[in-house]
């Protein structure tokens, strides 16, 4: 996806630039923005850093456990049928615990570590368990408490409280993981469901042959 | 409000600092470990900032991004999204690196302190690069029927985007 996407915005810069008139701008373009990444990275850098150090000492200092504690329950609750005290729910915590500080390196491991030992308790190993289905989704929330990188561009460019914005980003990011957990969850008990119809109607009808 | 983002940052770091202290021996030798990890994620995602950056330069320089801004306009007013922060919305689902590029484009033209300039880089914070996360969870473990993962998930990425626009609303205004 991400090659359609970049080829596509090129392609599209140097069509448009074409009929634009404006080549002489888009090769300029060029050169800044390479010259630009690099001083973007640069100052991401320092930020990226000083958390990954401090998110080290919360680690071994034990907040990564305490938080997998205190997420049980939501866990018990999104995962029906789950040993809570298994390997999957205990990478699963992990994986929300390291995601909430800003880990991301940390819990993409944990992440798949919870991939493969679902795929264990998956009985049709090519299509996504309703477990699979819930996990995935809630990855794909964004559950960081501070968006780091977002506050350094944000101080780059001169913003007076650069970290103001964190509460809207909770209100914003927790919304999008009740919708997107609650439809996750509906699909999977509806789809369920229509399995089991069709299972029902096959008998009926085996039973309808007899 | 607005004091709990300026104080949620130096309290944290304060009690991570605490924390460290009683409960761990050599804090600062952790503290360079992290943020020698730190930095090597920062090298792995250099190079893909460098080609998405400079395409963002190039899709605005040659005047294409205010084309499609514009073409989308009517779809950001009836959600009552401002218009600069389209790009984001669009891209962010797809590419952290590209929604990168794209929030400091719009932070350098808009001002980071300006409603737009915040809407964005709310929408940049409340959303994950749900394309990549899917691909690379799914294809660790071989499965290829994601049934309606994708539907949860966008649907997830398009709440975020609506209520990063209403939350900066309720917040600062």
């Amino acid at each position: 996806m991400i090659n359609y996407i970049w080829s596509g915005m090129i392609l599209i810069s140097v069509f448009f630039a074409a009929l634009n008139g404006r080549m002489a701008q888009l090769s300029e373009a060029v050169f800044t923005g390479c010259n630009q990444s690099v001083q973007i990275c640069l100052t991401i850098a320092g930020a990226m850093c000083l958390w990954g150090g401090l998110m080290r000492i919360a680690d071994k200092a034990g907040l990564t456990g305490a938080i997998g504690k205190v997420l049980g329950p939501f866990i018990r609750f999104l995962f029906p049928g789950l040993d809570p005290k298994g390997p999957a729910a205990r990478a699963i915590s992990m994986n929300i615990s390291a995601n909430l500080l800003g880990l991301g390196n940390a819990a993409t491991p944990f992440g798949l570590e919870a991939m493969k030992h679902l795929q264990k308790e998956n009985p049709l190993q090519t299509t996504a368990s309703n477990h699979m289905v819930t996990f995935v989704v809630l990855n794909s929330a964004s559950l960081q408490i501070i968006p780091t990188t977002i506050a350094v561009l944000r101080a780059r460019h001169g913003s007076k409280s650069p970290m103001d914005i964190m509460p809207a980003v909770w209100i914003a990011s927790l919304s999008a993981l009740v919708v997107g957990i609650t439809l996750a969850l509906i699909l999977n008990h509806h789809k369920a469901k229509l399995k089991n119809e069709k299972n029902g109607d096959a008998l009926q009808a085996a039973a309808g042959k007899a | 409000m607005n004091v709990i983002g300026s104080y949620a940052l130096p309290l944290m770091i304060a009690g991570i600092i605490l924390l460290g202290l009683f409960r761990t021996e050599n804090m600062f030798n952790l503290f360079l470990d992290g943020a020698t990890d730190g930095l090597k994620t920062m090298i792995k995602i250099i190079p893909s900032l460098i080609g998405l950056i400079t395409a963002v330069e190039m899709f605005k320089a040659s005047g294409a991004l205010d084309v499609m801004t514009g073409s989308l306009t009517p779809v950001a007013n009836f959600l009552h999204i401002p218009r600069d922060v389209i790009p984001i919305a669009i891209i962010r689902p797809v590419s952290s690196g590209g929604a990168i590029a794209m929030l400091d484009k719009i932070l350098a033209t808009v001002g980071p302190d300006s409603m737009s300039g915040r809407i964005a880089s709310v929408m940049c914070g409340s959303c994950e690069t749900t394309v990549y996360t899917t691909t690379v969870y799914y294809g660790a473990v071989g499965v290829s029927k994601i049934r309606h993962t994708l539907i949860a998930a966008f649907t997830a990425d398009f709440a975020a985007m609506i209520m990063s626009s209403v939350a900066c609303g309720f917040i600062f205004s």
